[in-house]
């Protein structure tokens, strides 16, 4: 490889808030077309901004949470375009003084292990609306549900190495954002959206012309998109020839990036400060009492399961994807269980049944009476998944259910005899062969005893049962 | 003298029904309908406004009294048009806070005043539905751009009106026409539903026959919204009676506003008004507002570049006058809708404020321009804080009313009708034009400009100068 990839991310996230950016109207995504719009959001003349102030709070949350310096004056201002779904003809954003600036962001690299990259900045500003294409035919229609919805900015320095790694780093900062409440980071549903960065160079050259790639609408589609882009740029390289400074769309359905029609970038938002709003001032309180409702953040989590709670790194990763998930694991740990084991059931049996539902599916202190069953010897791990099978949709106990299903594991020495003579029985030519010296056969005969029982026999009494029959004659 | 106070009291004890006051207002402006003065009025709504007031047990303290709106201030029963064909048919699917604070005061406000087009003039001139007339002379210029609502006021139509103010809109008129108009403070009076032209200036402001009847109005529809962010943090502007003398007032005059040039007529008035200054006790003195000079073009910048963004919105998308002229796309849309909707001067403004905020421009112009803006307002902080001032009298505007037609092929001749009033906009100051007197018949105006927050005080000295200047009477 002898061209580097630098791959810088602007995201957009919409704050979690149940009102606009500027206005009363509800947030609520899906609703019909145009119902939750008001004289402010449909810039109505005569209508004027007045900031939410729970917006403005998840912003300097988010900002907090990247590490980020929060400015106690910042300015809204005016990025004037037009456009159909734009019903000012400006966006209210920020510009020359944004809320945030200088923050960090610790991601696991495919390629070079645990990495920062800087956060430039994080500025508020309002969502547009949206145009529809496909619903009348041959004509445009306007959306404006979106329109003033609240979004932050979170603009990433060119700290990204390869296609990988954006991926990798919008994972970590959109877990980030999860905890942080601030944000449903739903591509689906457009409440987190990406704008890559991409130019390549030679290994500690100066900075390549850059392209921007717009119109990703997952993850994964980032990682194609940012591939394809970089095939294109080093094909264009290798021959000889200059990128062109352009803005591309990716089309996911040919896996193609196309160039946008110079009408549509040639924009000069003639940027200037909001007259509407005064500027933003933060008292050092506001800020605070932000930073005090700020839960442990994934970066401090996994730090502390591999510490304290002695996990695998790979464990602690899994387990602090997202918050409702460590939260979870980490009352099972308060309930009893050890660690690792609580670990590899969350990981295992509860990630498993979880999928295609939104709640976790047994209550933590069930799962851990459930561990303790296997620890006392009382079910085999084997029989402890059926009986979490039953605990899905049974809220009995869980010795309860491993009762009822007849997984309660014998310990008793007269009814092992009774499964013990009965294997010897069945199996005389086996029982000859251990006697004249087969020793290994042992286990076969534990596993005949596990098969007749039907999982019941405590293994650990039958072995000394049968070593007893075997060595009496 | 109040016409509005005793209105008022005569509708709150019912000797005179509000419905009778409805009627004759209907017939004043049928008889001086050749004014032009109006865009919108029906005797039917002021009779349903005025029969709610006749029936309401609570009487308001502006109990039945018409005021009329410009038309750019936005109402639910009327269209509102300001004076362009891109707005016309457009109807508001709600009220601006003044409209609601007149109508929960007992006014009736059913009457829509002609303007410069988005309120962008000095003459009204440049309204899409023709130009008012002066009242006392059809050849001339109300002023502008709340020329309609300065000419149904003097016309004696109606005791008071709602005018807005980014220059000097409704105090030059008001000197025009011979009435009182009030600039508050930026942020005393919310904006919410006052058609924006340059946000951090427009101010909706009042006009009275009388000081008194202005600040009545002023009174109802001042304080905090909490609609308008920029509102300042205070309630209505207070009713003082008028001071009795100006002893222990330091009054300044600003030598930039008395140029050699000024026209005798203004000059005779004004020194009639400082002659009375002293004979009140005031304590007058000649001072120095050093960037008077840049004022008009350094307006001419800022409220250009805010139009510009305001103005975006009216792209026939949503509402309003949609052309298409053979357009096929939505560029095309934009372009006959906005190319045959707005009027000369709004297109000029458009595109004067749409370069000075362009990209390689922003600096030497925008910046700069606030940057001038700001030296202006500490002129005033200077003489008001550090040096003793009080107040400041100058003349409203540099001439007596014009002629129609006289300066709309120049429109800098035009713009420089505001030269004595945009720097109270610019530093958000509040100000009050009165009459001073008459020169060969048409009104003279004098402007007093005082510290931010101090409308009450202000209007308290310009009652005790209206209480002995004769404003009709000939100055020389």
């Amino acid at each position: 490889m002898t061209w580097e990839t630098v791959i810088g991310l602007e995201v957009h996230i919409q704050l979690l808030t149940a009102s606009k950016m500027f206005c009363g109207c509800k947030t609520t995504f899906g609703d019909p077309p145009n119902t939750n719009v008001c004289p402010v959001c449909l810039g109505l003349p005569g209508a004027l901004p007045v900031p939410n102030e729970a917006a403005v709070r998840h912003g300097v949350r988010a900002a907090l949470a990247l590490g980020c310096t929060i400015h106690p004056i910042s300015v809204f201002a005016r990025k004037n375009y037009f456009y159909p779904d734009l019903p000012k003809g400006y966006q209210i954003s920020q510009f020359d003084r944004p809320l945030a600036t200088g923050g960090t962001v610790w991601f696991d690299s495919p390629d070079r292990g645990r990495t920062a990259v800087s956060i430039t900045r994080l500025h508020l500003e309002e969502d547009a609306g949206k145009s529809l294409h496909d619903r009348l035919p041959g004509k445009t229609a306007i959306d404006l549900n979106r329109s003033g919805i609240p979004l932050a900015e979170i603009v990433g320095g060119p700290d990204l190495r390869s296609p990988g790694e954006a991926r990798a780093y919008l994972g970590a900062l959109r877990d980030i954002l999860l905890y942080t409440g601030v944000s449903d980071c739903s591509m689906e549903e457009g409440s987190l959206r990406v704008d890559a960065n991409l130019s390549l160079r030679r290994p500690d050259g100066p900075l390549g012309t850059k392209t921007e790639v717009k119109n990703m609408n997952s993850f994964a589609n980032v990682e194609r998109a940012l591939t394809v882009e970089r095939e294109r740029q080093a094909a264009i390289l290798e021959g000889g020839g200059r990128v062109e400074h352009q803005t591309l769309l990716f089309q996911a359905a040919s896996g193609e990036v196309r160039p946008m029609r110079s009408k549509e970038e040639s924009h000069d938002y003639r940027y200037f400060p909001e007259p509407d709003l005064p500027p933003l001032i933060l008292e050092p309180d506001f800020i605070e009492a932000e930073r005090d409702i700020l839960p442990e953040l994934p970066e401090a989590k996994r730090t502390r399961f591999e510490g304290e709670l002695g996990l695998p790194p790979y464990d602690a990763g899994v387990l602090t994807g997202t918050p409702d998930i460590a939260d979870y694991f980490e009352a099972v740990v308060a309930a009893g269980a050890a660690p690792k084991a609580a670990a590899n059931w969350v990981m295992g049996e509860v990630l498993a049944a979880r999928t295609g539902r939104e709640e976790l599916p047994v209550a933590a202190d069930r799962l851990a009476a459930l561990i303790a069953l296997v620890d006392e010897g009382v079910v085999s791990l084997q029989a402890a998944k059926q009986v979490f099978a039953e605990l899905i949709h049974d809220h009995s106990a869980p010795r309860v259910v491993a009762e009822r299903l007849g997984l309660v594991q014998v310990a008793d020495v007269e009814a092992l005899t009774e499964w013990v003579e009965e294997v010897l029985a069945a199996h005389p030519g086996e029982v000859q062969r251990y006697r004249n010296g087969e020793q290994k056969l042992l286990g076969f005969f534990v596993g005949q005893v596990m098969k007749r029982s039907r999982g019941k026999a405590d293994p650990k009494g039958v072995q000394p049962v049968l070593r007893k029959r075997l060595t009496a004659s | 003298m109040s016409a509005i106070r005793d209105l008022a009291a005569a509708v709150a004890d019912g000797t005179r029904p509000a419905r009778s006051v409805a009627a004759e207002t209907a017939r004043a402006l049928e008889r001086t309908g050749g004014l032009n003065a109006t865009l919108d009025w029906s005797a039917e709504l002021l009779e349903a406004q005025a029969g709610a007031v006749d029936e309401s047990a609570t009487k308001g303290s502006l109990a039945g009294v018409p005021v009329a709106l410009k038309d750019n201030i936005v109402t639910t029963d009327q269209p509102v048009t300001c004076g362009s064909r891109l707005l016309e048919g457009y109807r508001s699917p709600y009220n601006a806070t003044v409209v609601e604070r007149l109508r929960a005061a007992g006014a009736l406000t059913a009457i829509k005043t002609n303007l410069d087009e988005f309120a962008m003039g000095s003459s009204t001139e440049h309204s899409a539905f023709g130009r008012v007339l002066h009242p006392t002379d059809p050849d001339r210029v109300p002023g502008g751009s709340s020329g309609g609502s300065a000419a149904l006021v003097a016309a004696g139509v109606v005791p008071a009106a709602l005018g807005s103010e980014t220059g000097g809109s409704v105090r030059q008129p008001a000197s025009f026409c011979g009435v009182v108009g009030i600039k508050p403070s930026y942020g005393r009076v919310s904006r919410f539903g006052l058609v924006a032209f340059g946000s951090s200036l427009d101010c909706i402001s009042a006009l009275g026959a009388t000081v008194e009847d202005a600040a009545r109005v002023l009174h109802v529809i001042s304080g905090a919204d909490p609609r308008d962010a920029t509102t300042l943090a205070a309630g209505p502007v207070e009713l003082l009676p008028p001071r009795q003398d100006l002893r222990g007032v330091t009054i300044g005059l600003p030598r930039e506003c008395f140029p050699p040039d000024l026209d005798p007529g203004v000059r005779a008035g004004c020194d009639r008004a400082i002659a009375a200054l002293r004979e009140l006790g005031a304590e007058v003195r000649e001072v120095s507002l050093t960037h008077t000079g840049y004022g008009v073009a350094t307006y001419y910048v800022i409220a250009p570049a805010e139009a510009s963004a305001n103005l975006a919105r009216y792209d026939g998308v949503r509402y309003g006058q949609r052309r298409l002229d053979g357009a096929v796309d939505v560029r095309g849309l934009y372009r006959a809708t906005r190319g045959a909707g707005f009027g000369a001067e709004v297109k000029r403004r458009i595109v004067i404020g749409t370069y000075v905020l362009s990209s390689g421009y922003y600096d030497a112009y925008y910046a700069k321009a606030q940057r001038v803006r700001g030296l202006i307002a500490e002129d005033y902080r200077r003489l008001f804080q550090d040096d003793g001032v009080d107040y400041l009298f100058t003349p409203t505007t540099p001439t007596v009313a014009f002629r129609a037609g006289e300066r709309t092929a120049d429109p800098v001749a035009m713009y420089l009708a505001d030269i004595f009033t945009v720097g109270a906009c610019l530093a958000g100051l509040p100000a009050v034009s009165l009459p001073i007197g008459r020169s060969n018949g048409l009104p003279v105006g004098g402007q007093l400009v005082g510290p931010v927050m101090r409308e009450a005080e202000l209007l308290a000295v310009a009652g005790a100068l209206e209480a002995i200047v004769p404003g009709a009477d000939e100055v020389r």
